[in-house]
């Protein structure tokens, strides 16, 4: 199948519904930080972007959206289905996007390549999607902030190597500063920029 | 502080009965279809969705009969409407020099390619009442006349090329869009345009008669005024070429204002710009004046009066903005007020004190 | 692009798009009547309402401004035979623009192509033609002759 058939395929077949309950997920997941939200909607875009990631673009991005995708996502048929099927740009500078989707961490850019907002509009900045493959099997991360009553921890597969450290300058820019959604197979998390991950000795 | 009142549910309630009522008046009376609104009260429709600043002749027609012919009523209630629907795209800018045309006039130029064509203008009538129209009766089929195609190009286009008129200038940067992004001023010229465009006519024609007036000369001449249908085309990913939507009814005005020449610039004419949904002319020739009076500084012109204040002209022309502002008054103020009065009751007391110590010590 | 680029029937398509939008729904529904009975086919993208921000230019050739948004329905059916046609129109009318699709659709199947020309472009065209040549006429009626008056003897 070409691109532009890939492309056609595999949007929402309730898109009103799909999108509201993904739409719900995602603000649970933002509410109720470290929590797991499950996702059942079923978006089917091209690999490799994920079910669940394709499902949350179809949710927050149309046609006044920017969007970056890092290195693996560039294929035409992810561009062509993302294009259609949300009608948002495609943009190359990661600054520029409003949502960033991210299948291999490992070459990502660093959270302060991509827009963090102003000190006046700190919305404007970046919401990125991180594929994983799980919640709860990668290295722990203990969490701390607004919205959690004590700490919570969230364990995601596959964050860059300087997670903690990239995390911790994110933190120290705000108001400014980009916000996280891991998406795994069939639920969500999320990450955002008020949240703090416990260093191990504070643990 | 703010104190939460409840009650009046059963109030309410009724009241939108009793509206629902008195909107359908005498029964006797056969009642509207929103369909005769679009048909036989279009212009009334056109304002709508200028004003509105949507275009769909169904829902406005519909909106003016569920507001009573409340115009101002009836844009909030299509502005509402728009908010909940998803944005597929911004058009490719319409090309009004190929209008399929329905009136064309210049009051500059007599014999201009494509002439002067009336269309159907209340201009030349006698203003008297026609109580023959209360009759019924069907009006007689319109003349025709045959004709062989001849384009009608722009006025300013066809005067552009000696600079005796300023040129439209081009580039096509990025798009201001006050729908998106908060407005701050100042704004440029495709911002401040989007706003009059949506801009309440009464207000606009306010302003624009002020010009005429002597506050902020601008000595204008109607360049062409036209009325008539354009290609709306749209880029989508899906196809190889624009997708065609189907055709706009548009009035545009070119408006040229003689100018003394600056520092920078020669004498010429320079130009105010304006274009509506509908049929809109008053409109349009109003948003070209006070399109014109707001680029007073682009010009290095004084800026002395009322319709060249960019800040004053654009923050006050949204007549739903405005409405909402004026009309949340009639909100129950109760505690507020409740504040002030006893307010005012202390200062009087003050007041009274200070003048009996001052009688007693005399 | 996602596109295979525009072949020459990109323009008759293009044109056969346009009439359909232009169209009434109740023209479009009288010329399938005579196009026989539908190919079997399948919504892609159920129709759906949405805005076009309108665009003018600045003195009318100028630079690019927003004037206003206008009401837009767009679908997307597939054939059976695997054509996928698509329909944009200004409006609400979902049935119209269901309708659109799929003869957008039909036109791209060779089986089906030529009587789409015959039953349904045609007559959509001829018809609004005629439309367009009555108003043009009527308009052109309202056109000014000017005359001079000449005084004097000389």
């Amino acid at each position: 199948m070409n691109a532009q058939m890939v492309a056609l395929e595999g949007g929402f077949p309730d898109p009103v519904f799909d999108a509201q309950a993904t739409f719900r997920a995602v603000m649970n997941a933002m509410a109720e930080l470290g929590t797991r939200q499950p996702v059942h909607a079923t978006a089917t875009p091209p690999a490799p972007l994920s079910p669940t990631a394709g499902a949350l673009a179809l949710t927050l991005c149309d046609q006044d959206t920017c969007i970056w995708l890092e290195a693996s996502l560039t294929s035409e048929a992810v561009i062509a289905w993302l294009r259609y099927q949300t009608g948002a740009t495609i943009v190359d500078n990661p600054a520029q996007a409003q949502f960033a989707f991210v299948a291999d961490a490992s070459s990502m850019p660093r959270l302060d390549a991509f827009a963090e907002g102003s000190q006046d509009y700190p919305d404007r900045s970046t919401t990125l999607v991180l594929i994983v493959d799980a919640l709860d099997s990668g290295e722990p991360l203990l969490l701390e902030g607004p919205g959690i009553e004590r700490r919570s921890s969230l364990a995601p597969t596959a964050l860059p190597g300087d997670f903690r450290s990239q995390w911790r300058d994110n933190g120290v820019r705000f108001p400014r500063g980009v916000d996280l959604v891991f998406a795994a197979r069939h639920e969500i998390a999320c990450l955002p920029r008020t949240t703090r991950i416990l260093e191990p000795a504070e643990a | 502080m703010y104190v939460a009142v409840k009650g009046g549910e059963a109030a309410i309630r009724n009241a939108h009965r009793l509206l629902a009522d008195r909107r359908r008046g005498d029964p006797a009376v056969p009642a509207l279809h929103p369909s005769q609104i679009v048909e036989q009260l279009a212009l009334g429709v056109d304002r709508v969705m200028a004003e509105g600043a949507l275009y769909d002749r169904d829902l406005a027609g519909l909106a003016l009969m569920q507001a009573r012919g409340d115009m101002i009523e009836a844009i909030f209630l299509v502005r509402a409407y728009r908010t909940t629907l998803p944005r597929f795209g911004y058009s490719l800018p319409v090309d009004t020099g190929a209008m399929q045309i329905e009136r064309r006039i210049s009051a500059t130029f007599k014999d201009l390619p494509g002439g002067q064509v009336l269309g159907p203008t209340f201009d030349y009538t006698h203003r008297l009442l026609e109580p023959e129209l209360a009759e019924g009766g069907e009006p007689p089929a319109p003349e025709r006349r045959e004709v062989a195609a001849e384009a009608s190009p722009r006025v300013t286009d066809l005067l552009g090329h000696d600079g005796l008129i300023e040129p439209d200038g081009n580039g096509d940067g990025e798009v201001t869009d006050i729908t998106r992004t908060p407005m701050e001023f100042p704004l440029p010229r495709d911002g401040r345009l989007q706003a009059l465009a949506r801009g309440d006519e009464g207000f606009l024609l306010a302003l624009a008669y002020s010009t005429q007036r002597g506050y902020a000369r601008s000595h204008p001449f109607v360049g062409e005024i036209r009325i008539g249908e354009v290609e709306i085309e749209l880029d989508v990913p899906e196809l190889p070429f624009p997708a065609p939507l189907g055709r706009v009814r548009l009035t545009e005005c070119q408006m040229v204002n003689q100018f003394k020449g600056s520092a920078k610039a020669p004498p010429q004419f320079t130009r105010g710009y304006g274009l509506v949904f509908g049929q809109s002319e008053r409109k349009a020739m109003a948003m070209a004046l006070c399109d014109r009076a707001l680029r007073a500084g682009e010009f290095g012109e004084d800026i002395v009066a009322p319709a060249q204040d960019e800040e004053f002209v654009i923050s006050h022309s949204d007549n739903v903005q405005a409405t909402g502002f004026v009309e949340h008054l009639k909100l129950p103020h109760y505690v507020d007020f409740q504040a002030e009065l006893d307010l005012v009751r202390r200062m009087r007391a003050e007041q009274q004190e200070a003048t009996d110590i001052k009688e007693a010590a005399e | 692009m996602i596109l295979p680029p525009a072949s020459p029937d990109s323009s008759e398509r293009q044109r056969l798009m346009g009439v359909l939008a232009r169209a009434p729904r109740a023209a479009i529904e009288t010329v399938l009547a005579t196009f026989g009975p539908l190919p079997p086919h399948r919504e892609m993208r159920k129709p759906e309402t949405g805005l076009v921000t309108l665009r003018g230019r600045i003195g009318g050739g100028g630079d690019a401004f927003n004037m206003g948004e206008a009401t837009v329905t767009r679908a997307s059916v597939r054939l059976e035979t695997g054509e996928v046609g698509h329909a944009y129109a200004l409006g609400r009318d979902a049935t119209k623009a269901r309708l659109a699709a799929l003869i957008d659709a039909a036109f791209q199947n060779p089986s089906l192509h030529d009587s789409v020309i015959a039953a349904v472009f045609e007559p959509l065209l001829q018809a609004e033609a005629e439309g367009e040549r009555r108003k043009t006429e009527e308009t052109a009626a309202t056109k000014v002759d000017f005359f001079t008056m000449v005084r004097g003897e000389d």
